[in-house]
């Protein structure tokens, strides 16, 4: 990283469309340094209609589907491909001068660009910028402050490094998705320690840290906390191999914390003694969250730690905290935005309940609400006095009854995100319809889903309920055991605005209960309505017809989750050759070939990923793809005791600029 | 140890119990189902925290990973099934002659007879003594508790394994209420 960069006198003659629009801007421009042009103009150089802008606008646009760091490396941007390696060691855009004259050329000093780029958050953005020309690459990368990467071996630590060289925050994603659902061995890799290590000199001031299926190790959160100075907010979701030991190291060595969010993670719980290891002198916590940690903590270290940070907005306890205990808690912290509580076990609570009656008077803040373990009827009503503010409940840790849920959402009339289990049934899913009009996301968890005795739950009745009350419903993922295709298609006139539907049935290949005929209409009918559909997760009995559908009338689909489902090979050639927007395609016990793998063999650079997994592709199949796509890492999870070694049961594919992965364990084969 | 069924506990795709129904409409080869590591991985994550109240439905095959329920949330579910099934003998309610309300302990954190009432003496504050087969507790109280045919036993009878299967609550009556039958 040179520092001397020197500035560029004028903008590259290649971009004579550019340097016209934004020259027209700078004369309206106002001396810098006052006020820099907003970031509305930025966006509309690139999407201005002028024909002199066409031969960018493509470019742009192909940019959109692609992960920001890997979008000037991938194949699609070829003209910059070669080129861009090289920007990363220049020390200098060169200055050149328009022999053709000065008047259309910009002078737009860098530092007004990285000014104005620093406004650009989304990583879309930024990937579309970086593609414009070498300066506003130059640009881009000097002034990016985050980034995202969606899959922790598309690229190397050392190559992100090498381009960004002023990362403050970093997000970071590593396995599969199915290995949440035990699909992924152990040691399958996703370290976080090799970032780390050149994060460590590359970045020493870096702040934020968010993973998200990643292996992560006490010595790396150690590491983490030792090494960087001014580290502030830790987040892992999704995350195993380190334990409560990592924890007390942040909590010791961060002296600037603002952030721990400790979440579903494979964790080793040894013990609730990490919280004490804050010193008194931090006061700088603003989200805490150890809510999915077993082990009690000190309430003593907790409410001083609570008293003491002023800024805290939010606070997510565990179980072990009581009622009494979440009273005292919330007087030190009434500006709190969020709230986890702990146990509404009624053997826990020493008083009576109207002695918590003005529990969250002062709460004026209070918006999201989770939690409420064990919540029973009578000590419940303790939240309703800040349930009108409310605009997200998370209930899917109470065992509540559909008259339960129905006396609370009576209160809550402002809700846009309700998580539930499936104990409310379909009469507590009627009262999410009534009482929920601006209901935007509901997420109904099953109770019981490995007791297939046990038919209680909600059924297709429920959702077509809350489909009629809650017409601005754009998330839904629901867990049920029985469905139609009628329902489904009600549901789609009802709510067409879906842009995440995810129906999980939970008997694999069960077909409409009342028909006996497959679910392909169902999830026909939500592709052809919701034409915002970006996530789609199928279920039930399902043939080559749904994917016929999905690759027909799903423009947007980015996200796909297949389970049990097609006849043949054509289904995943329909989604391959359809949906052409599609970043990820996850697909388990499906009876797809070797053909229909191969028939995407032009379509997986364009997506982040591909997984299969007990389907019908041989080893043969999957070395032809490697073949023919070497920036594609093929790589097959071999079953341990060898078996039949021409099947590949589980195959994951991933575009990559880091090439093959060499933190591979044996029984991962990468072809 | 009885004996495994094995045809029943068989790892394989669609609804348990109907592989012909699913041969019939899938058109595809036979899929290797054959995955030893997910066996491995199904056995760890039906395992028992809940012990032989799971075993019936062991007996059905389970597919690996679904329903896609996190890890997480797969753990509180079982972790909540333990608890709310009293009969498998984890919190239970204790009354005590004369006490205004009731307690509840959780039987799963004692491992014998000695601890519980040691438990029982220090939550109601009083003396209960020990117990003898031929003459009961020798003093001013009687642990006791109702099994599963609705009776009321004195506690320490039978071994402290059966006693947690059977123990529905707990009841401490004073030593002269005390009928011998």
């Amino acid at each position: 990283m040179n520092p001397h960069r020197k500035r560029a006198k004028t903008v590259d003659r290649v971009d004579s469309a550019d340097s016209a629009a934004v020259s027209s801007e700078s004369t309206q421009m106002r001396p810098f340094p006052s006020k820099p042009l907003s970031v509305d103009r930025v966006n509309s150089v690139e999407s201005s209609d002028s024909s002199r802008m066409r031969p960018f606008k493509d470019k742009i646009l192909l940019v959109d589907r692609v992960d920001s760091v890997e979008s000037s490396e991938s194949s699609r941007t070829s003209q910059f491909a070669g080129k861009v390696s090289g920007f990363d060691r220049v020390d200098s855009v060169e200055a050149r001068v328009d022999s053709a004259g000065s008047t259309r050329m910009s002078r737009f000093p860098d530092e007004v660009l990285e000014r104005v780029l620093a406004l650009v958050d989304s990583h879309k953005d930024r990937s579309a910028v970086s593609l414009v020309c070498k300066e506003w690459y130059n640009a881009e990368r000097w002034s990016r402050r985050h980034v995202f990467i969606g899959n922790c071996y598309s690229v190397s630590p050392e190559i992100v490094a090498a381009r960004f060289p002023r990362i403050r925050s970093v997000t970071l994603k590593g396995k599969p998705r199915f290995s949440d659902f035990n699909l992924v061995p152990e040691d399958w890799g996703a370290d976080v320690q090799p970032w780390l290590s050149v994060f460590s000199t590359a970045y020493p001031f870096l702040e934020e840290l968010r993973l998200k299926r990643m292996a992560v190790t006490d010595e790396s959160l150690e590491f983490l906390s030792k090494k960087f100075h001014g580290f502030k907010a830790l987040s892992l979701l999704s995350c195993d191999g380190f334990s409560t030991d990592g924890l007390k190291a942040i909590a010791t060595h961060c002296k600037n914390l603002t952030e721990l969010d400790i979440q579903e993670n494979g964790i080793d719980d040894l013990g609730g003694h990490w919280l004490s290891c804050f010193p008194d002198s931090l006061t700088s916590l603003e989200i805490l969250n150890f809510a999915s940690l077993n082990s009690e903590v000190s309430f003593d270290a907790l409410e001083k730690l609570v008293s003491r940070c002023k800024s805290l907005r939010v606070l997510k306890v565990n179980r072990n905290i009581s009622l009494d205990q979440l009273q005292k808690l919330l007087s030190h912290c009434p500006q709190l935005m969020e709230l986890g509580t702990g146990t509404f076990m009624q053997e826990l609570i020493s008083g009576p309940v109207t002695e918590f009656k003005n529990m969250f008077s002062n709460c004026r803040n209070l918006i999201t609400l989770s939690g409420l373990w064990d919540a029973t009827p009578l000590y419940l009503p303790v939240i309703y006095p800040a349930c009108a503010r409310l605009t997200f409940l998370n209930l899917s840790y109470a065992t509540l009854r559909s008259d339960e849920l129905a006396n609370l959402l009576s209160h809550c009339k402002s809700l846009r995100r309700l998580w539930l289990l499936d104990t409310v049934g379909d009469k507590g899913l009627e009262a999410v319809g009534s009482c929920c009009p601006l209901l935007e996301e509901l997420r109904v968890f099953p109770a019981d889903p490995f007791d297939q005795e046990i038919l209680l739950g909600v059924t297709e009745s429920g959702f077509v309920s809350v489909s009629r009350g809650c017409p601005k419903l754009r998330y839904v993922l629901y867990f049920c055991r029985q469905m139609t295709n009628a329902a489904v298609a009600t549901i789609a006139q009802n709510c067409p605005d879906f842009t995440h539907f995810r129906l999980c049935i939970m008997n694999p290949g069960q077909p409409d209960y009342l028909t006996k005929e497959p679910m392909d209409e169902a999830f026909g009918a939500i592709v052809k309505t919701c034409t915002k559909l970006q996530r789609l997760a199928i279920s039930g009995l399902l043939t080559d017809r749904t994917f016929e559908y999905i690759g027909k009338y799903a423009k947007n689909l980015e996200t796909l989750s297949v389970a049990f489902a097609g006849s043949s090979d054509l289904g995943m050639e329909y989604v391959l050759q359809g949906c052409q927007k599609l970043r990820k395609l996850e697909i388990r016990d499906c009876p797809f070939g070797n053909a229909a793998l191969l028939s995407g063999l032009t379509k997986y650079e364009s997506m982040r990923s591909l997984w299969m997994s007990a389907c019908n592709v041989t080893m043969n199949a999957c070395r032809v793809l490697a073949k023919e796509r070497p920036r594609l890492n093929v790589e097959v999870m071999r079953d341990e005791e060898g078996g039949d070694d021409s099947q590949a049961n589980k195959v994951y594919v991933y575009r990559t600029v880091a090439g093959p992965r060499k933190d591979a364990p044996p029984f991962v084969i990468t072809l | 140890m009885d004996l495994i069924n094995f045809e029943a506990t068989e790892l394989r795709l669609g609804l348990p119990g109907s592989t012909d129904e699913w041969d019939k409409k899938s058109t595809a080869s036979p899929v290797n189902t054959n995955n030893k590591r997910s066996s491995s991985e199904m056995g760890s994550s039906v395992s028992d925290e809940t012990g032989s109240s799971r075993s019936p439905s062991l007996a059905k095959a389970q597919v690996v990973g679904w329903p896609p329920v996190r890890s997480y949330r797969k753990n509180i579910i079982q972790g909540k099934k333990s608890e709310s099934e009293s009969g498998s003998g984890m919190y239970v309610k204790v009354s005590m002659v004369g006490a205004p309300y009731l307690r509840k302990v959780d039987l799963k954190v004692y491992k014998s007879y000695d601890e519980l009432l040691k438990g029982l003496q220090d939550m109601f504050k009083c003396n209960i003594g020990l117990y003898s087969e031929k003459e009961g507790y020798k003093s001013e109280f009687a642990p006791t508790y109702e099994d599963k045919d609705g009776d009321w036993m004195l506690l320490g009878d039978v071994p402290w394994d059966m006693f947690l299967t059977s123990c529905r609550r707990l009841r401490i009556m004073k030593s002269c209420e005390v009928i011998e039958s």
